[in-house]
């Protein structure tokens, strides 16, 4: 199918050159002129998607098993309302073929329309991720209300800490991986704005990452608060860390129990935490924060990303519907010797890391315990299993120090029918 | 890539001091030339292919630099971006590459016959002598910013024109994708294999995207002359062997990349070259002839002279350790290469290694005999 023929228009702003290879390549040519749509539209021609699809047969993660060429060729070409492109979703997943053991999301939204226009890939992403979760035909429940949680206090003996994390995203701006400069610092003026009217004790500041001071920087740290700019290839492919650390910040209540990461990983991390076994208060406090900022933003005319069919819009479908992770530290040196540990996270829908966070080791016989889930369960039930898990999990540590036998809970339920 | 390329309509939406960047930390070419009028002025162009000011500009907002070393901060997406953001490009050629005026021609000369001597670089100190340069592939954008249809393009192109390479010149490609366990070892021991990127400069240009696709390293038989392909340009070209006779190395780099470039043309396409900045490459500071031409050296006693420096300005040479850029001297074994890329021709800079290093070796024999080296201090080149 190669052309044979060549053309060479000698004026310096039209050159058209077209050329062919041999046998097996493709023609290739590049229209230079001013009008850029036309070059766009040649390019589009000699460069099919089938040329462009890539490779992913060495990939483990969640794009490469749902991305075929029919679905490429169908959305290559499609931009969002923002002129985000299906390329610029899995860059990072191409970039980073994944795990033999782990499974990575792969992708990542540039706005609250990727879910829409790239719904073909992201829905079978979404229903591998979240445990068959099908956008099409289901509704995500949210509910915030702290009140009907019970049983929310652990035996402080067990518990050394309680900790709810979500992530929220200011409807009508790119996400971090496409926003400019200006949609970013714009996230960060409304945030840090909506944050300045909280108060008593969830009265705080605001620490931008590029004006702290020394001191204030290693009071962060020692408080384990600080965020760096991103390492990991998943998020750099993602292009999240551009502009480092230009409207990138920290805000935390003066009581150090609610803190607020601005432009980081999603437009807003929002954290309640404290020592001790008081989830209960954890997840009071956080409910009322959230309602709060997302009151003070109203009163601005803006609000949270959000839609039935996937809950809380974040940048990683991975944080899709609640984005919560609820979980303890929790000392179980017995339980994490027994065999049937993993088995009992499992029933119970929990999942267990180091204290370090996300792929590191536990030290010594402290677990970071919380629940697997995101959508598809509201953040009540969430938080519910969670404390319900870790009161079996300490149930289960004590029958085993007193030498007694424990029992592998039956499996808890998937999504309400 | 296109990260900001496909937004930029969008951006306008927002003032142009809104979306400047923050260049108060920055130490690098970009951030010295471009002001909040520069930005306002060309924030809304685009070359054919799509690629913006903000695409040019993203790894040096993203790297400040070092308080030392002075970065370019800024790359090309494609040939036109060199006209398209001449505003910026220009200052940014000219501070980088020695007061290069935007009406200055550059002069391109590949003719091995004009090198004088070349021959005789004393093997006891000159272990080795390599010349590279890089070609871009006119049509084609560049890696910062190409499409894995174009990457696969240019590969094809690429294999399909060597692989008719004949002689000593005759040899074979090894996609980084495909390579065997025992090949990619071959490689590395013959130190030819090259890696993902991981400087930060590269990786925030986008210039690794889908790694390893489209990649590869090709070199003759006689392991002298070596192709990369799609790393930081579409063509990276390498002549190399051990010993001295950099003449001979010069002339198998001039042989090879005019056959290269002849091989290209029957097959319709034609390297990206112009009057004024010579050979287009992705990165500014590699315009002109791309070329550096280098030998690693044994200089002990010299490089510890205390006008070892100035004696290296004046000759327009640089030292690198022998692990390349940012690698320290081992065992008094220096790379010594040309500072200069444009506004001198292929010939030109070659010819000042070999001079300049002859007398380097000069210096050091003088200096091994307890002799002075004063009378042998050379003046500044220009």
């Amino acid at each position: 199918m190669a052309n044979t023929f060549r053309r060479l228009i000698s004026s310096r702003s039209t050159a058209v050159l077209l050329a062919s290879l041999g046998a097996g390549t493709m023609a290739t040519g590049f229209l230079l002129s001013e009008n850029g749509s036309l070059a766009a539209e040649m390019k589009k021609k000699l460069y099919p998607p089938s040329s462009d699809f890539p490779d992913l047969r060495k990939h483990n993660n969640c794009m490469a098993s749902a991305l075929t060429p029919a679905i490429y060729a169908r959305l290559r070409d499609k931009l969002t309302p923002n002129n985000w492109t299906l390329d610029q979703c899995i860059q990072t997943g191409v970039d980073n073929p994944g795990h033999p053991f782990i499974k990575t999301v792969g992708c990542v939204a540039g706005d609250e329309e990727s879910y829409e226009v790239f719904a073909d890939l992201f829905d079978p992403v979404i229903k591998d991720r979240h445990n068959g979760y099908d956008p099409k035909t289901m509704t995500h429940p949210t509910d915030l209300d702290a009140s009907k949680l019970t049983n929310g206090m652990f035996d402080d003996n067990y518990v050394l800490s309680s900790r709810v994390r979500t992530g929220r995203s200011i409807r009508g701006l790119s996400l971090p991986p496409a926003c400019s400069r200006a949609e970013r610092r714009e996230v960060e003026r409304v945030v840090v704005m909506a944050l300045a009217g909280l108060k008593d004790d969830l009265s705080g500041r605001y620490y931008s990452l590029g004006e702290m001071t020394e001191k204030e920087q290693q009071q962060l740290i020692d408080d384990h608060f600080l965020f760096d700019k991103p390492v990991s290839p998943l998020l750099t492919c993602a292009f999240m860390a551009r502009d480092w650390p230009d409207a990138r910040g920290i805000w935390h209540n003066n009581e150090k129990t609610f803190l607020i990461w601005v432009n980081e990983e999603d437009h807003t991390r929002v954290i309640s935490m404290e020592k001790g076994g008081n989830m209960k208060r954890v997840f009071e406090r956080f409910c009322r924060g959230l309602k709060q900022v997302e009151h003070l933003i109203q009163e601005r005319g803006w609000e949270f990303m959000w839609n039935e069919r996937l809950g809380y819009v974040l940048t990683c479908p991975s944080n899709l519907g609640t984005g919560l992770r609820a979980g303890v530290h929790v000392r179980l040196p017995n339980l994490s010797k027994d065999p049937r540990f993993s088995k009992i996270l499992d029933n119970l829908r929990l999942q267990k890391r180091g204290t370090g966070g996300v792929d590191t080791a536990a030290t010594g016989d402290t677990f970071d315990i919380s629940n697997n889930d995101r959508l598809g369960k509201s953040e009540v039930e969430l938080v519910q299993l969670l404390v319900d898990g870790v009161h079996y999990l300490i149930d289960c540590e004590k029958k085993l120090e007193k030498g007694q036998d424990i029992k592998v809970p039956a499996p808890v339920t998937q999504f309400k029918k | 890539m296109p990260f900001g390329n496909t937004h930029n309509k969008l951006k306008l939406n927002y003032p142009a001091e809104e979306e400047y960047p923050d260049l108060s930390q920055h130490n690098n070419h970009m951030a010295k030339v471009l002001t909040p009028e520069m930005y306002a002025k060309l924030r809304d162009k685009e070359t054919s292919s799509g690629f913006t000011l903000d695409d040019v500009i993203q790894t040096g907002v993203d790297n400040p630099g070092h308080p030392f070393i002075m970065t370019v901060g800024c790359v090309a997406g494609d040939e036109e971006t060199y006209e398209v953001f001449k505003d910026l490009l220009d200052p940014v050629i000219e501070d980088r590459h020695g007061g290069y005026k935007p009406s200055d021609k550059h002069k391109t000369d590949l003719n091995p016959e004009n090198l004088k001597g070349g021959d005789d670089l004393d093997p006891k100190y000159v272990l080795s002598s390599r010349v590279r340069t890089g070609r871009s592939i006119r049509g084609f954008c560049l890696p910062p910013h190409c499409s894995r249809g174009e990457r696969r393009a240019i590969e094809n192109l690429s294999i399909e024109s060597l692989d008719a390479l004949e002689g000593d010149l005759k040899g074979k490609y090894y996609a980084l994708k495909n390579m065997l366990e025992e090949e990619q070892q071959q490689l590395i021991d013959d130190h030819f294999l090259f890696d993902k990127p991981v400087s930060p400069l590269l990786l925030a240009s986008g210039m690794a995207r889908d790694w390893p696709d489209g990649r590869g390293i090709w070199h003759n038989d006689n392991k002298t002359f070596l192709v990369w392909v799609n790393e930081e340009d579409h063509l990276r070209v390498i002549s190399m062997q051990t010993g001295g006779n950099m003449r001979e190395v010069f002339n198998r780099f001039c042989t090879g990349l005019a056959k290269i470039e002849a091989l290209f043309k029957e097959r319709s396409h034609e390297f990206m070259w112009n009057e004024h900045l010579g050979y287009v490459l992705t990165c500014p500071s590699n315009l002109g002839t791309g070329l550096r031409a280098g030998v690693h050296v044994k200089l002990p006693n010299l490089s510890k002279h205390d006008k070892f420096g100035k004696i290296l300005k004046n000759l327009r040479l640089q030292k690198r350790g022998t692990g390349g850029v940012d690698t320290a001297a081992v065992g008094g074994v220096f790379d010594i290469s040309n500072a200069d890329r444009l506004g001198f021709s292929e010939v030109e800079l070659v010819q000042m290694v070999v001079d300049g290093v002859k007398l380097l070796v000069d210096m050091e024999k003088r200096l091994e005999g307890g002799d002075s080296i004063d009378d042998l201090m050379p003046e500044q080149k220009q």
